[in-house]
């Protein structure tokens, strides 16, 4: 029988768990240098412990990210895993199932994504991309002008690096609710499953 | 299948525990004694220095702006406060040359002021996050390795400070047109506090690798450093 999650899903999974975990540690730390908002992130929850530490992480986790992302990209393209389980919905199965999840009337069922998660990991995903093109752009604003440019300037670009993070954590608050709601599907995403079709 | 469940659980283990113990790393607290995250986290800034490296393009200028968009008042930074900024006299002041270099002389305030000079309204961007926008002039960093007989094919250029600062850059980023060697600033001689008399202004790279009130160049093959890139930030820090 067939995984409900391929291993090389699994692997990545949890190594972008891995990057993105501590890239927002760090990032929270380095946002802290010189805050855009009238606020700080409280020192217990970054990584890094100053800003040279910060830095270096971030710096590190980038590659593991970016890395790991390609191959997820090209994964999901070539083994036809996007074809399958993260076709775009339309606006109306988004509603229909937001609505049907509110009332907790929306089976899941095991090894197959309803509108309102497949719109979730696709935002998520472009986040990601977002969020790497930004983060280029705060980090070479001399080298690669043209993508500072593109996301208006330096100053700019450090904003959209800022909300791209929030999108995502925004994402992981909702992502890790449901798992918590629907504890069941954590199981496969760590050792695979047994995909035996629809589970009510 | 035991056995797979056995080995499946020590690999989970050893994952977890090595993840862990990168996670709650000293991150650079006490180089004197580095543990494995500070040696992970300084293999990959190495590698990261070898990236920009290749990323540098020679011909790519820094963007210049109109004077109206300089950043008034100026905002001052040094790793100590301002009430500390030690003041040179200008008048004994010499630039001392060390190095890879055929004419060591000494190079006064004098000598500066009577070599070719260039003006910019640049960015400063700050590895805090930070930029600031000024206009400096003085003394082409590449004009000036070329006048005293520097071995251009070198890989370091260092420099030291009158505060016990000090850094280096890669010769690249040495001969891109706007790094130069400031005299002035907001067009004045410096003040104390942005770096009386000279400094390095590099637009090519974050604030803290544009040291202040110079005594020494160096051109060297021997790595360096810099009173930041010791204590861990990324050495080549280039924008
Ligand atoms: C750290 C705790 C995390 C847990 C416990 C977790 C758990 C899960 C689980 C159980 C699934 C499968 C859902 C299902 O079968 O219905 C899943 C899928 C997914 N998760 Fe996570 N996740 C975590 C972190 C993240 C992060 C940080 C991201 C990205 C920013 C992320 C992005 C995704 C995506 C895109 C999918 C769909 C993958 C695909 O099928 O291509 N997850 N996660």
């Amino acid at each position: 029988m067939r995984p409900i999650h391929p291993w090389p899903l699994r692997l990545m999974h949890w190594l972008n768990a891995l990057a993105i975990v501590t890239l927002i540690g760090s990032g929270w730390q380095i946002y802290n240098a010189a805050p855009l908002f009238p606020f700080s992130f409280p020192e217990a929850i970054t990584i890094g412990q100053w800003l040279g530490g910060a830095v270096a992480w971030h710096l590190a986790a980038i590659w593991l990210l970016v890395l790991n992302g390609v191959s997820y990209l090209i994964w999901g393209t070539v083994s036809g895993h996007f074809r399958r389980k993260l076709a775009p919905p339309g606006p109306r199965a988004i509603w229909a199932d937001l609505l049907a999840a509110l009332r907790f009337r929306l089976p899941h069922e095991h090894g197959r994504y309803n509108a309102v998660q497949r719109a979730l990991y696709l935002a998520v995903i472009a986040l990601g991309v977002l969020a790497v093109l930004s983060g280029l752009a705060v980090w070479k604003p001399v080298q690669l002008w043209w993508l500072s440019d593109l996301f208006g300037g330096f100053r700019a670009s450090r904003y959209v690096h800022f909300f791209a993070m929030a999108g995502i954590v925004g994402f992981l608050a909702v992502h890790l609710a449901l798992v918590a709601l629907v504890p069941r599907v954590l199981w496969p995403m760590i050792a695979g499953g047994r995909d035996q079709g629809a589970v009510r | 299948m035991s056995r797979e469940l056995e080995r499946r659980a020590l690999l989970g283990r050893a994952l977890a525990f090595g993840a862990a113990g990168l996670l709650t790393g000293c991150d650079y607290d006490n180089l004197q004694h580095p543990d494995l995250a500070d040696r992970f986290l300084r293999a990959m800034s190495s590698w990261n220095d070898r990236v920009q490296a290749a990323l540098f393009n020679p011909h790519t200028l820094a963007p210049t702006f109109p004077a109206s968009a300089i950043t008034r008042p100026p905002r001052f930074n040094a790793y100590y406060d301002r009430d500390q900024v030690r003041v040179v006299d200008g008048a004994s002041w010499k630039l001392e040359l060390s190095g890879l270099v055929a004419e060591r002389r000494a190079w006064t305030l004098a000598d500066l002021r009577a070599a070719p000079q260039q003006s910019q309204i640049t960015r400063l961007v700050c590895v805090e996050g930070w930029r600031v926008i000024g206009q400096w002039g003085g003394v082409p960093l590449g004009w000036f390795l070329r006048r005293i007989g520097a071995d251009t094919r070198a890989r370091y250029v260092s420099f030291r400070c009158a505060d016990g600062y000090y850094s280096s850059i890669d010769m690249a980023s040495a001969l891109q047109p706007q790094t130069i060697l400031a005299l002035d600033f907001l067009g004045k001689p410096l003040t104390p506090a942005f770096g009386f008399p000279l400094r390095l202004r590099i637009p090519t790279k974050l604030g803290f690798k544009n040291p202040k009130s110079l005594v020494a160049l160096g051109v060297t093959n021997v790595y360096p450093g810099g009173y930041w890139e010791d204590q861990g930030y990324n050495w080549f820090s280039g924008s």
